[in-house]
């Protein structure tokens, strides 16, 4: 059970959040068909860091970017899904 | 004294005695048969690490089996049963397998599966009547258990002298503190130290004094991430009736200090498993702690000092100490000291015991001469293993210490510490030397019955890995999770393979770290509360017609409204022909429904939907499909323009919370500069289809104005209630939606179920609609649109917006999905009932080509159709198969059709 730093709402619980998928797999409404599919299949999966969208979905419904250790599951970072940042 | 009984017989125990210690007091050796080989086992710990005498304790729907005898403390009227016995405990036919053990050798289940099915077979029988634990009571347990969530600064688990002082200092340092220990009573290993027990008691004042919280019977169970941890509390003992048995803590805590102590290792010796050989430090709580010495001539069998504590608590209890064999060939400074006052010899090691039930005599070999001394009682002592537990379930590294041959706490990520025992403070040891004399006879893991010799055999045959070792022995696999037995099985397993323990590793803890009852994983989420219940708005409307009702998702549907005596299927057939002959009404209300407006709605739905949307008029609808990112249909539903920048969205029940989080991912995600709103109106709108032939008659009657036409809508009042009337059909005959706030819906069934009645109509269940739809070809999302199915499988290929643009459509290029050998939506029908979900065959037994996605009678004519997903099943209509379900027994002979049996050119629900 995690416990997420949620920038509105404080450290809660990783029951109120709802994992989405990892960042650099949000397949654009631009992206070429290619591109969406090396997107969808041919991701990265590292043992490591790694940046993921969740959604505070009992609570402040916000979507989150966090950053965590994706083995030791600690959190680096929590924030606000930024539209201005292309995702990656 | 306490009344309780064992195995039907009466005792008595002192308020204050766990089972265990009330068992010895009544001179009750044997406790159980082993798990394998029916051997007599007898109490070997006084904690939780007992792995022989465990009991079922408590009667009927409170029987709680595989009881730790050492874990639950007597009460008035107490009941407990040994296990795995048969006819008695004193006599055991099974024991007789005693007589065969070498069936049961490590790795026999794999070894087994080699051979042919037969012998499998004939083995499986045999192992699942002989090896076991107490049966699993089938009555519901009386007694409720609860969760409680918790939070604290300062977490310490264990109360011995280390947590006792950490939790003080912490709470005396102002931090919000919570103490919990397994035991009754605080105090850990003071308690056994024949000490003073008011300074315990002062301690525990003082913590809460200063403002520190203390459980008792409350064992951590679990370690998890960021300092959350599980805490199991026994608020009533096992079997006891109560008004709440247990409680399961969820505590997430700024800091936690690990004061779980340490657990005594056996010796590994033949005949180590006898009754009357126990750990030297549970002889010394039951002499100091309980006041019962287990016997009266003891030999206590050492590798270290501790034992010396020991022999001085058996003489305190008025016994005799017969011999102290030291593994040690040198006296340490304990050791020497101690010579003047006992027989110690040094260099010495039992090789064997003797006694039929239980104990009488001790073979040793000192210093190269074989020696026996008379006694009944082995109190034997291999060192102290700290209990890591919990540092290892946080992810926490452990590191090798030589001087107490275990792993101690290392690293961890968790903000955690370990005190006392549990880092490493325990006695030294001298590690055996001794060449193990009848390894067959030498226990390694008492529960489950795993030898020496059966690790020396796993390692022969190259299970060199520990993970392999345990899988292939079942070493530490049974409810006490190895925590007598791991550290001895790495000692034998690393010095086979001629490496360091170290170097031989360690399998992972995971939680619980004693068993837990899966009534109190469950606490009140129990029967009707398993899962929440969503209630319809119209909930009472149709429990005042008794109707059978059918969970979708949490939902709760009516599936037929049966006369008297009618069964499902004819309640079901009779509602499907009054739709298809006069009118029925159905509730809809669970359907999803988003209002969707701004002056981006529309390229906001032409994102998700699949389908034309821009061109919609308002006051028009149409019917709409989502797609994945892959492709694949996600779910289906209506699209409704409302107004110039306002419209409907509804998709199916089953998949509502799913398109709530979709559609909230592609406006934030995805779109988050379209100017767009969406509600979602899933539970505030009630919703009511009126379907057939007679629907627009009845609707004309209450609305008093000419009903919307096919895929129109219209604002109207029944009953006094403004209502949204959609004009689309599910059923294939002439069909409205009027969707009405739930709260004011009442009155508007009251008055559609008064005119269809009089219209010779009834209202219809999910049986009757799932018949209906399938005569008429509509997929479902989830029987045919299962996910792996594209527009082109499902035929809905020519409603794709030609311009794309929306979710899915650069994977449908995929060549892969418009290969013509797919499944494709076809129909079946056949004279008989086909039956649902059975795969699709040329001849029974032939290669599968495709399955039945749902199936239903004919509504008015004879026979059954069906819709299935058949590979290539646009080319093959007209072609014959066999539906064939060979679990049920069931085949049919069926013939491939287009998927609509029913009104093809939809000529019955157009104006």
């Amino acid at each position: 059970m995690l416990l997420i730093d949620c920038p509105h709402c404080g450290p809660r619980a990783h029951a109120e959040f709802t994992y989405e998928r990892t960042r650099d797999s949000v397949v654009t409404l631009d992206m070429p068909p290619e591109a969406a599919m090396r997107t969808l299949y041919e991701r990265e999966n590292p043992r490591g860091w790694d940046e993921e969208l969740w959604r505070h979905s009992y609570g402040c419904r916000q979507w989150l970017v966090i950053r965590r250790h994706r083995t030791m599951h600690a959190i680096a970072s929590v924030a606000d899904f930024d539209d201005s940042v292309t995702p990656c | 004294m306490l009344n309780f009984s064992f195995d039907g017989i009466a005792m008595q125990a002192r308020p204050g005695d766990t089972l265990a210690a009330a068992l010895l007091r009544n001179g009750v050796r044997v406790v159980g048969r082993s798990f394998k080989y029916h051997r007599p086992r007898g109490i070997m710990s006084a904690g939780v690490e007992e792995p022989n005498a465990l009991l079922t304790v408590g009667e009927g729907g409170r029987a709680e089996p595989n009881t730790r005898a050492t874990d639950v403390f007597v009460y008035e009227g107490l009941v407990a049963h040994s296990q795995n016995r048969w006819p008695s405990l004193k006599f055991d036919l099974g024991a007789v397998i005693g007589l065969a053990s070498p069936v049961f050798a490590a790795g026999f289940y794999y070894k087994t599966f080699f051979g042919p099915p037969s012998r499998w077979m004939f083995y499986e029988r045999f192992i699942r009547r002989a090896a076991g634990l107490g049966p699993a009571p089938h009555l519901a347990d009386p007694d409720p258990c609860e969760h409680r969530a918790a939070f604290c600064d300062v977490l310490v688990v264990g109360s011995g002298p280390a947590g006792m002082a950490a939790a003080r200092d912490a709470a005396q340092d102002g931090e919000r503190v919570l103490l919990v220990e397994q035991d009754a009573l605080l105090g850990g290993s003071l308690l056994s130290d024949g000490g003073d027990h008011a300074e315990i008691e002062a301690t525990r004042a003082a913590i809460i004094a200063a403002g520190g919280r203390v459980l008792t019977r409350t064992t951590a169970s679990g370690l998890w991430d960021h300092g959350f941890v599980t805490l199991a509390q026994h608020v009533a003992e096992p079997g006891h009736p109560a008004p709440l048995a247990q409680r399961l803590w969820h505590i997430r805590a700024g800091r936690i200090v690990l004061a779980t102590g340490a657990i005594e290792r056996p010796l590994t010796f033949a005949g180590n498993d006898r009754p009357g050989v126990m750990l030297a430090g549970a002889v010394q709580t039951y002499a100091r702690r309980f006041g019962v010495l287990p016997g009266r001539r003891v030999v206590i069998a050492t590798n270290n000092d501790n034992a010396y504590v020991t022999a001085d608590a058996v003489i305190a209890a008025g016994g005799e100490v017969v011999a102290i064999l030291e593994t040690r060939p040198v006296a340490s400074d304990v050791a020497a000291a101690a010579q003047g006052r006992f027989p110690v010899f040094l260099d010495a090691t039992p090789t064997g015991t003797h006694g039929r039930q239980a104990l009488s005599a001790v073979d040793a070999m000192i210093a190269g001469t074989a020696r026996r001394f008379a006694a009944d009682l082995l109190a034997m002592s291999g060192g102290f293993t700290p209990v890591v537990h919990l540092h290892s379930q946080g992810g926490g590294k452990l590191n090798w210490n030589a001087a107490i041959q275990a792993f101690v706490p290392g690293a961890t990520d968790q903000n955690l510490v370990a005190v006392g025992a549990a880092a490493g403070e325990v006695v030294a040891i001298a590690p055996a030397t001794h060449a193990l004399a009848k390894p067959k006879a030498a226990f390694i893991d008492f529960q489950n019955d795993v030898t020496a010799a059966d690790i020396d055999l796993a390692h022969a045959e190259g299970y060199r890995s520990v993970e392999h070792l345990k899988r292939y022995t079942t070493l530490g696999m049974g409810t006490d999770q190895g925590k007598t037995s791991n550290m001895a099985a790495l000692g034998r397993l690393a010095a086979a393979a001629g490496v360091d323990i170290p170097t031989a590793g360690l399998t992972r803890f995971r939680p619980p770290y004693t068993p837990l009852s899966l009534a109190a994983l469950a606490g009140a989420d129990g029967g009707g509360h398993a899962a929440p219940s969503r209630r319809l708005a119209l909930y009472d409307r149709h429990a005042a017609l008794s109707p059978l009702w059918q969970p979708l998702g949490l939902w709760h549907r009516p599936r037929a409204y049966p006369l008297a005596g009618e069964s499902l299927h004819a309640a079901a057939m009779r509602e499907a022909n009054a739709v298809r002959t006069r009118v029925g009404i159905v509730d809809v209300s669970t359907l999803a429904k988003y209002a969707i407006s701004g002056p981006d709605a529309a390229a906001f739905l032409e994102i998700v939907c699949a389908t034309g949307i821009a061109k919609l008029a308002v006051g028009r609808g149409r019917y709409t499909f989502m797609l994945r990112e892959d492709g694949m249909v996600m779910d289906d539903g209506t699209v409704w323009r409302t107004g110039e920048t306002s419209y409907l969205l509804t998709s199916s029940t089953g998949g509502a919370d799913r398109m709530t989080t979709h559609l909230g991912y592609v406006q934030h995600v995805l779109a988050p500069k379209l100017r767009v709103s969406i509600i979602g109106q899933q539970e505030h709108f009630a919703g009511i289809a009126i379907a057939g032939p007679l629907a627009a008659t009845v609707l004309a009657v209450l609305v008093d104005a000419p009903p919307p036409a096919h895929m129109g809508l219209t604002k109207a009042v029944i009953a006094g209630v403004p209502v949204l009337v959609l004009a689309a059909s599910y059923s294939g005959e002439r069909a409205f939606e009027a969707y009405a706030p739930g709260h004011d819906a009442g009155p508007v069934w009251d008055a559609l179920a008064a005119a269809t009645a009089a219209h010779g109509g009834c209202p219809y269940g999910l049986e009757a609609l799932e018949f209906l739809r399938i005569e008429k070809g509509h997929i479902v999302v989830g029987g045919e649109a299962d996910g792996r199915t594209t527009p082109h499988d499902l035929r809905l290929e020519k409603m794709l917006r030609k311009a794309g643009g929306y979710i899915g459509a650069s994977a449908l290029q995929r060549p892969a999905l418009l290969a013509t050998d797919r499944l494709q939506l076809v129909g079946l029908a056949s004279p008989n009932a086909i039956p649902e979900g059975s795969m699709l065959v040329a001849e029974i037994g032939a290669r599968v080509e495709g399955h039945v996605t749902s199936a239903g009678p004919r509504v008015l004519g004879e026979g059954s159709v069906a819709l299935a997903m058949l590979a290539g099943g646009r080319g093959r209509i007209g072609d014959t198969l066999i539906a064939s379900s060979p679990t049920r027994g069931q085949h049919a002979s069926v013939t491939v059709f287009e998927p609509v049996f029913h009104d093809p050119e939809g000529t019955r629900y157009r104006d």
